[in-house]
């Protein structure tokens, strides 16, 4: 049983890094109508930041918590306002091809620099040791990942769906050229939006540094991964992304316990599956 | 589909025949390469490539479609056609036809699975397949894993013709990617391709006029992984090996480029993008890793001010149809 609950918190995890980063992809393709192929390598570069805040300016874990995803965010958006914006009103697939041609040379320039071994990042003294709750032993930094993650999943779902600037945003992914009527900057607002999804990617790549140590490539196969977890869920709804991200992650924890070899693949299958029932994804409206 | 193609030139008989012109001087070059004194191993890599690039170019600059996947394609009839040769021990011809066959049904599976969404939920779905099958390979016995199938012999052509010998597999290679070329051309000017261009440009209207898209972008979707089955078996001739980068996402990625570069949606466009491409890696191997930065900056530079392509403006500057 031990096991079992140990994987199961690894599906926790997975899911909470599953859930930020498909969140951020919904929040962006909702005003850019752009699939960010970029994102596992933004994902990268979140942990890449908080790696030299520590190691060359000795910032600690909680500083790079909060500027590493500011920072990542105005990578995104300097990318944004040089390059993605001269894609509006082009085929959505541009879109694709540029991010996926800025994954490869960001992704790139990291390995040449880094190879492609993991460096480490240790756990904040705050959130080292465990505690034994009775069923099984729960390192505090795992029980951290996935209940900060959910706050800010959650917040975010807040700050989208029932504060005000979250229905300018609604309304300006309904019509923009409506609410540019109404004297909303919206080029600005898409900028903005761009780096709020490129910030929670950085913020995963943060969380997940000392877990699963920081690669160039660690971002390679979770957005694939990520990919498959929109399709599943559909990018219609931002709670919809945040349950399908968490679901999936546990899913896969449980195949790891249940039948390790399907681990890799069960996300996709379940990608299959869902497509020969409902081909709209789960909370996804006909297109 | 307002941006994909802005190519309004039709089909005439006058670009038929630019056509025809086009594919004759490309046919009289690739023939006399082997009296050039170029590297016959990289004319035939290319070539195994620019076949799949086109395959690639018929659903995209056909249909429409996207795919990110056609990797999976490639790699399946390399590790089946070598593993018919390698292990079962049969003749050149047979292995083809099991790796391009594998490739068919694959292609029939998948795309039953991936036409049910469009645009870019199209491209994600086949990422994610080709994806799968990656760890089906990584961890299936008969693909060794990490090493490959290394070894492959090449042996004897319809029992006659030494496929061991360069210049004969090159023409060897050079029939098979012919062969693909004009089974494309041939699709693309026929009743079936107009179809393919209706739904494109606008699958509703397709619909309302009584056509059962799904049917004709499933068609689309099997003719063109069948024939980058063909590319992934004649290319297990050249390489001699089928391994795990040939069903890599990154190599899907490098189809996706050549036919940017060459032009998507032109009939050409694709053929020079791989020969540019697989030059590019050839020499440029010494950089090591900079070698996919630079891939990530032509994939940007193209998407942001090259959208035609090389043969596409070419095309478009002389309002022609290549």
């Amino acid at each position: 049983m031990q096991a079992l609950y140990a994987q199961l918190l690894v599906g926790l995890i997975n899911g909470s890094f599953y859930a930020l980063l498909s969140l951020g992809l919904a929040v962006i393709f909702g005003m850019l109508n752009i699939i960010n192929f970029a994102h596992g390598a933004l994902y990268m570069m979140g942990a890449f930041v908080a790696y030299f805040l520590l190691n060359v300016m000795g910032i600690g874990y909680w500083p790079a918590l909060i500027i590493a995803p500011i920072a990542v965010g105005i990578f995104g958006m300097i990318l944004e306002r040089t390059m993605l914006q001269w894609l509006a009103g082009l085929d959505h697939l541009y879109g694709l091809l540029l991010t996926f041609g800025l994954a490869l040379i960001i992704q790139g320039v990291f390995q040449n620099y880094f190879g492609s071994s993991g460096l480490p990042y240790s756990i904040p003294d705050e959130l080292k040791g465990g505690m034994n709750l009775g069923f099984m032993f729960l390192p505090i930094y795992r029980g951290w990942v996935v209940i900060f993650s959910l706050i800010v999943c959650l917040g975010t779902w807040y700050l989208i769906e029932r504060t005000r600037l979250g229905a300018y945003l609604r309304a300006a992914t309904e019509n923009p050229a409506l609410v540019r009527a109404f004297g909303i900057n919206v080029p600005r607002m898409i900028t903005l939006t761009y780096g709020l999804g490129v910030g929670l990617a950085a913020l995963a790549g943060v969380l997940s540094a000392p877990i699963n140590q920081v690669r160039p490539l660690m971002g390679e196969n979770v957005i694939i991964v990520v990919f498959a977890v929109v399709v599943i869920g559909g990018m219609g709804s931002i709670m919809g992304s945040i349950v399908t991200g968490f679901a999936l992650g546990v899913i896969e924890g449980l195949t790891k316990y249940f039948y390790p070899e399907a681990s890799n693949t069960v996300v996709f299958v379940l990608m299959v599956l869902v497509l020969l029932v409902k081909p709209t994804g789960l909370t996804g409206r006909a297109a | 589909m307002t941006a994909m193609t802005d190519d309004s030139i039709p089909v005439t008989p006058r670009a038929i025949h630019d056509e025809m012109v086009a594919f004759g001087i490309m046919t009289a070059l690739l023939v006399i390469v082997p009296w050039t004194g170029i590297y016959p191993f990289f004319v035939m890599q290319a070539l195994c490539f620019a076949l799949l690039a086109c395959a690639f170019n018929l659903l995209i600059g056909y249909g429409g479609l996207l795919s990110f996947g056609h990797a999976m394609f490639l790699g399946t009839a390399g590790y089946c056609s070598g593993h018919a040769l390698k292990v079962w021990g049969l003749s050149p011809e047979l292995g083809i036809l099991v790796g391009t066959a594998a490739a068919a049904g694959l292609a029939v599976i998948t795309g039953l699975v991936a036409i049910r969404r469009q645009g870019i939920y199209f491209a994600m779905i086949t990422l994610a397949l080709s994806q799968l099958l990656y760890f089906i390979y990584l961890q299936a016995p008969f693909t060794h894993g990490e090493d490959g199938i290394q070894g492959i012999p090449q042996g004897y052509l319809f029992g006659i013709l030494n496929l061991a010998n360069p210049t004969i597999l090159y023409y060897v290679v050079l029939a098979g990617f012919l062969f693909g070329f004009l089974v494309i051309f041939r699709t693309i000017n026929s009743p079936f391709g107009e179809v393919l261009k209706a739904i494109r440009e606008n699958e509703p209207r397709a619909i309302s006029l009584g056509y059962k898209t799904d049917q004709y972008k499933l068609l689309a979707y099997i003719l063109s992984g069948t024939l980058a089955g063909l590319a992934g078996a004649l290319k297990v001739f050249v390489a001699q090996n089928a391994s795990l980068t040939d069903v890599e996402v990154a190599m899907s990625g490098q189809i996706v480029l050549m036919t940017l570069v060459g032009g998507l949606g032109t009939v050409f466009g694709p053929v020079l993008g791989a020969f540019v491409i697989v030059a590019m890696q050839q020499y440029l191997s010494g950089l090591g890793q900079w070698v996919t930065v630079i891939q990530g900056v032509v994939f940007v530079v193209c998407v942001l001010t090259f959208r035609r392509g090389v043969i596409g403006e070419i095309a478009h500057y002389f309002r022609r149809s290549l």
